[in-house]
This record gives structure tokens, C-alpha cells and sequence, in this order.
């Protein structure tokens, strides 16, 4: 089995993002960026089923700026094989990159692709969504099981009233929850190893994908600041509180 | 101008979340019609029905439909999208999964999570966690939506005389098998919609701890949440987890306890009405939002706070 991991370069989790003066987004420059956590997730999946012999191959794909690479080596040093990398500086909206994972998944004859189920950027949740749907292959989103059978995949999915297992066949394209797995650190050695091992550039152009955006951003926003209130001493203060200030309870 | 709203329901009620979708469906303009998928499923058509500001309700009853399969209800939303401008489904896991599966069949960029409806090509919608919040517009001509239901009132129920049209199936998937469910039963109201939440974090140190907040909670009559910590150390269920790739909530008192307020906890629930936190480190981050912090060990608070409530 091959398998296609889709990773995104974003804003490391941990920095507190700014709105830009201007209202045309947030300040990227000279800001910390990391792998998604949802797509280490993913890289980590798809590790854990070649070391256990249900893989054969795992395969990284990022789409972006030439520093997309710095992503995709990311994941190449947890120990992905090699890396496919297209390289644009066009936006890109979750609808052209379905269909540019499509072109590679296809062209590498991959039998499942493992995604994030949402980057912590845009927070737009869509891409493996598209992904199965342009390829008309079945979908499994927001997993946090997945085990290789006969059939194809037993999966547990995370839904609001608790989990769910469905039954699909392969190929697949399953998109991953946070309870899947922990991600692993890449060590030194790895990191090193990382820079030899293959990376494949193209274009949306050589892929056939036109990525002209559907969606116009007109303005980015702080929201609302939320003012600190004050702090209680007791039970009886609190509820006085809640009963005659904010009229809660 | 014509609005399909896809109905989300637990197989035996409509769930609330579809009433806050038709207010944002109203709100774009033009008619707005429902469309209920299920077996057997002719009291939620009636329910739907019944909300103000619906023309129509389109119902296939169908064994398709015994279970919510992506791949079934998209197809079903793709054989009717000639007839709409706009589709709207709740930004739940059942709408976040469906939407952007149906916009791709269409060949439509879709719109998650929108918070506000500025026109009916412009919305806006949260990214980076709610940090900035993000003004769009579509030019797709027919737009596919998810809607941040905390964002929007409930569509009033019980008024409206919707008409009823029973539409045909589409071919149902094969590759996709239902397997089984394993659902958290509770007598609590459902989180998303619930007055008051009660959250507990990873101070809570361990999933029988749970219990003091299960009591809070029915005391104030509201239900009980986690931040993903709680969840991850397996105190409680995935599905108690509030925050960014949790559930939103938004209730009229949300209760955080032994919760340090990570960036991510905060964007579940930082749009609430009243927040209160109960936390021993003064330091913590919750206390920049909160309305009311006490600063005090939960274990003495909770009890204290539960013996206050019951004096009433």
C-alpha cells in the first residue's frame, strides 16, 4: 500500500497571530511557522501503518512558496520517504488543492490519503472532504481509528454525540482527529537523513489545476476584545454575582 | 434567490441547530426551504415544517438515509443544487463533513463556519481560532455554507405551514458501510445549546472528578463540557470537548474549572455571555476573559459553590 500525505505550512500553534494594520490579514512576517498539528497527526498515521507492514511507501505533499519544502522535509525527518512539492505563490483555496492532490494521488497510484482534518489557519475544514469527493473515492473524516482490513479500512470517526465506525473500502481518503495518535519528534540523525531524501517539484500548471480564487477576502478584523472582569472571594459572592449582576442564574 | 437548508436531526427530533441555519438563511433573502433526509422521517418534516420564515420542506424517506453517510447526502443536496443560489448546513461534524463534499461535486468553493451574513455573496467567518475574523465574498454562483450556529437565534417553531414535497433518492454508495454507533447518553441538555455549560480542564485530574461538575450542571440546568486536555487525558469523551476543532458554544453562563484557557479552549467558547472561572493559578489565561474569576483550589470551590446554589 501507498500512501499520500497532504501537510500544510501555517503559523506554529503557539504564537498569539496579529491582524494586520491594513485589514488585509495577519502578519506573517518574521513569524514562526510549523507544520500543522493536524497534518503531523496525519504523518504520524501514516508511519505507524508502514512500521506495523500495511505500507509500503509514505509520501509527502505540500502545495505553496518555495518554504513549503521546509514543511515537507518536516515530514520527511518523522520519516516519510520522499516529498512532492508544488511550488506556487498563488492563494490557494481547499478546492484547487483537492484537485492537485487528485493529480498526484492518481499519477502515484496512492491507496489511501491521509489528511488533517482542518488547518489551524483558515480553520476552513475542507480539503480531504473535496479531496474524496473529486476523486469519488470514499471518505473517512475525523478519525481517530483506522485499521487496515480485507475489505478495505475500519474506521471510528469523532461525531457531536460520540464515535462512529464505518466500513470502507480502498482506496480512501480519511482525514484525521486528535485523539488518532501522538506525533512523534523527528531526531537529529532524521533531520539530517531528511535533506537527502527526494523531493518532486511541479507546477498547478504542469498539473492541469487552475487556481484562480472563488473567494475574495475584503477585509480581516480583530474581533471584539473581551474586557477582564473582576475576581470573587467566596461561593456567596459568585452567585450574588450571577443572580443580581449578570442575571444568569 | 433561493436557500436550501440541510436539516440535521438524531433520527427521531430536529436538532436546534438547524433552526439557528434557517435564521441565517433568512437572512441572506429570498425563499428558504428545508430539506429532510432520513428513514421514517415524517414527524421531523413535520417539525421542520413548522419554522417561521420556511416556504418548503423537501423530505426523502428513504433507507439511504437510515444513517448519515456523507457521500449519500451529497449526492442527494447535488441532484437538487439547480434549484438554489445558497446551501446551508449547520457547522457541525455532520454539516462540516457534508458541505465542502457537496461543494466539490458542484464544483463550488464552499464557505465554513460563517458568523455574520453581510449580504448575500459576503459573509464573515472566524479563522486563526476567532483571532481575526475574516470578511469574504464568493463569486460562485451558487455558494455551499456552514453556519457557526452560536452566531445565530433560534428560528421561531410552532407558526410556520411550510409545504411538504417528498423527493426521489439518488443511488446510494456502496463503498461506505455503516458499522456502528457508540453515543454518550445524557438526560443533559445538548451542549451546543444549553444555558449554561459547566467545563472541566485537565485540573480536574481524573474523569471521576467529573462527577462534582455533572452535579453543578444539574443544579443550574445546563450541561457539561472539557477543554481538550480533559479529553486527551481521557477524563471524558471526544465529544465533551469545547473549542476550536471541538464544539462552539456560546450559553448564557459558561462555568470553567481547573481550565488554564489555551487559545484554542478560548475559541469555543470565548463568544458565551457570562464566563466564570475557577482556577488555583492566578496567572492563568482564563482570567483575561472572564467576567468573574476566583482564584481558589476547585476542590474547595466546586463543593462551596454547589452548597451556595442548594441553599436557594
Amino acid at each position: 500500500m501507498k500512501i499520500l500525505v497532504p501537510v500544510k505550512r501555517v503559523i506554529d500553534a503557539n504564537i498569539r497571530v496579529r491582524v494586520k494594520a491594513d485589514k488585509t490579514g495577519v502578519e506573517t512576517t518574521n513569524v514562526k511557522m510549523a507544520m500543522n498539528p493536524f497534518c503531523e497527526i496525519a504523518v504520524e498515521e501514516a508511519l505507524r501503518l508502514k512500521e506495523k507492514g500495511d505500507a509500503e511507501e509514505v509520501i509527502i505533499f505540500s502545495a505553496g512558496p518555495e518554504k513549503s519544502l521546509e514543511t515537507i522535509r518536516a515530514g520527511l525527518a518523522m520519516g516519510a520517504d520522499r516529498g512532492v512539492h508544488i511550488n506556487t505563490d498563488a492563494t490557494l483555496e481547499p478546492l484547487a488543492i483537492a484537485k492537485m492532490i487528485r493529480a498526484i494521488a492518481e499519477k502515484e497510484g496512492a491507496d489511501l490519503v491521509i489528511l488533517g482534518k482542518q488547518s489551524i489557519d483558515d480553520d476552513n475544514n475542507q480539503t480531504g472532504q473535496m479531496l474524496a469527493a473529486v476523486m469519488q473515492r470514499p471518505l473517512g473524516s475525523y478519525i481517530s481509528k483506522i485499521e487496515k482490513n480485507e475489505a478495505g479500512f475500519a474506521i471510528t470517526r469523532e461525531i457531536d454525540a460520540g464515535l462512529e465506525m464505518l466500513q470502507i473500502a480502498s482506496p480512501a481518503v480519511v482525514t484525521t482527529d486528535l485523539r488518532l495518535n501522538e506525533p512523534r519528534y523527528a531526531s537529529l540523525p532524521n533531520i539530517m537523513k531528511a535533506k537527502r531524501k527526494p523531493v518532486e517539484v511541479s507546477t498547478p500548471e504542469e498539473l492541469g489545476v487552475e487556481v484562480s480564487n472563488r473567494i475574495e477576502v475584503i477585509q480581516v478584523n480583530e474581533p471584539p476584545a473581551r474586557e477582564a472582569g473582576i475576581m470573587v472571594a467566596d461561593a456567596s459572592e459568585l452567585v450574588e454575582k450571577l443572580k443580581n449582576e449578570a442575571k444568569v442564574i | 434567490m433561493s436557500t436550501l437548508v440541510i436539516a440535521e436531526h438524531d433520527k427521531s427530533d430536529l436538532l436546534p441547530a438547524t433552526l439557528n441555519t434557517v435564521t441565517a438563511a433568512v437572512q441572506v433573502g429570498g425563499d428558504v426551504h428545508v430539506l429532510v433526509a432520513g428513514q421514517d422521517c415524517s414527524a421531523i418534516a413535520d417539525a421542520a415544517s413548522k419554522i417561521a420564515g420556511v416556504s418548503r420542506v423537501l423530505v426523502c424517506d428513504s433507507v439511504t438515509h437510515a444513517q448519515d453517510i456523507t457521500e449519500n447526502m451529497a449526492a442527494l443536496i447535488q441532484s437538487r443544487s439547480g434549484d438554489y443560489t445558497h446551501v446551508m448546513a449547520p457547522a457541525s461534524t455532520f454539516g462540516k463533513a457534508l458541505i465542502p463534499y457537496a461543494a466539490a461535486l458542484c464544483d463550488v468553493q464552499a464557505i465554513s463556519d460563517i458568523s455574520a451574513v453581510v449580504d448575500s455573496h459576503t459573509f464573515v467567518r472566524p479563522i486563526y481560532a476567532g483571532n481575526a475574523l475574516a470578511t469574504v465574498r464568493s463569486s460562485d454562483s451558487l455558494k455551499m455554507i456552514t453556519v457557526r450556529t452560536t452566531a445565530f437565534d433560534l428560528a421561531e417553531c410552532g407558526d410556520g405551514r411550510a409545504e411538504i414535497e417528498n423527493i426521489e433518492d439518488v443511488n446510494a454508495t456502496d463503498s461506505v458501510q455503516f458499522v456502528g454507533q457508540a453515543l454518550s447518553p445524557s438526560e443533559r441538555p445538548e451542549l451546543t445549546s444549553a444555558k449554561v455549560v459547566v467545563s472541566g480542564g485537565r485540573g480536574m485530574q481524573n474523569g471521576e472528578n467529573f462527577v462534582m461538575l455533572e452535579q453543578l450542571a444539574d443544579t443550574l440546568g445546563g450541561a457539561v463540557g472539557a477543554s481538550r486536555a480533559a479529553v486527551d487525558a481521557g477524563f471524558v469523551p471526544n465529544d465533551y470537548q469545547v473549542g476550536q476543532t471541538g464544539k462552539v458554544v456560546a450559553p448564557d453562563l459558561y462555568l470553567a474549572v481547573g481550565i488554564s484557557g489555551a487559545i484554542q479552549h478560548l475559541a469555543g467558547m470565548k463568544d458565551s455571555k457570562v464566563i466564570v472561572a475557577i482556577n488555583n493559578d492566578e496567572e492563568a489565561p482564563i482570567f483575561q476573559v472572564t467576567d468573574y474569576g476566583w482564584n481558589e483550589d476547585l476542590f474547595k470551590a466546586v463543593p462551596a459553590l454547589q452548597a451556595e446554589l442548594e441553599k436557594e
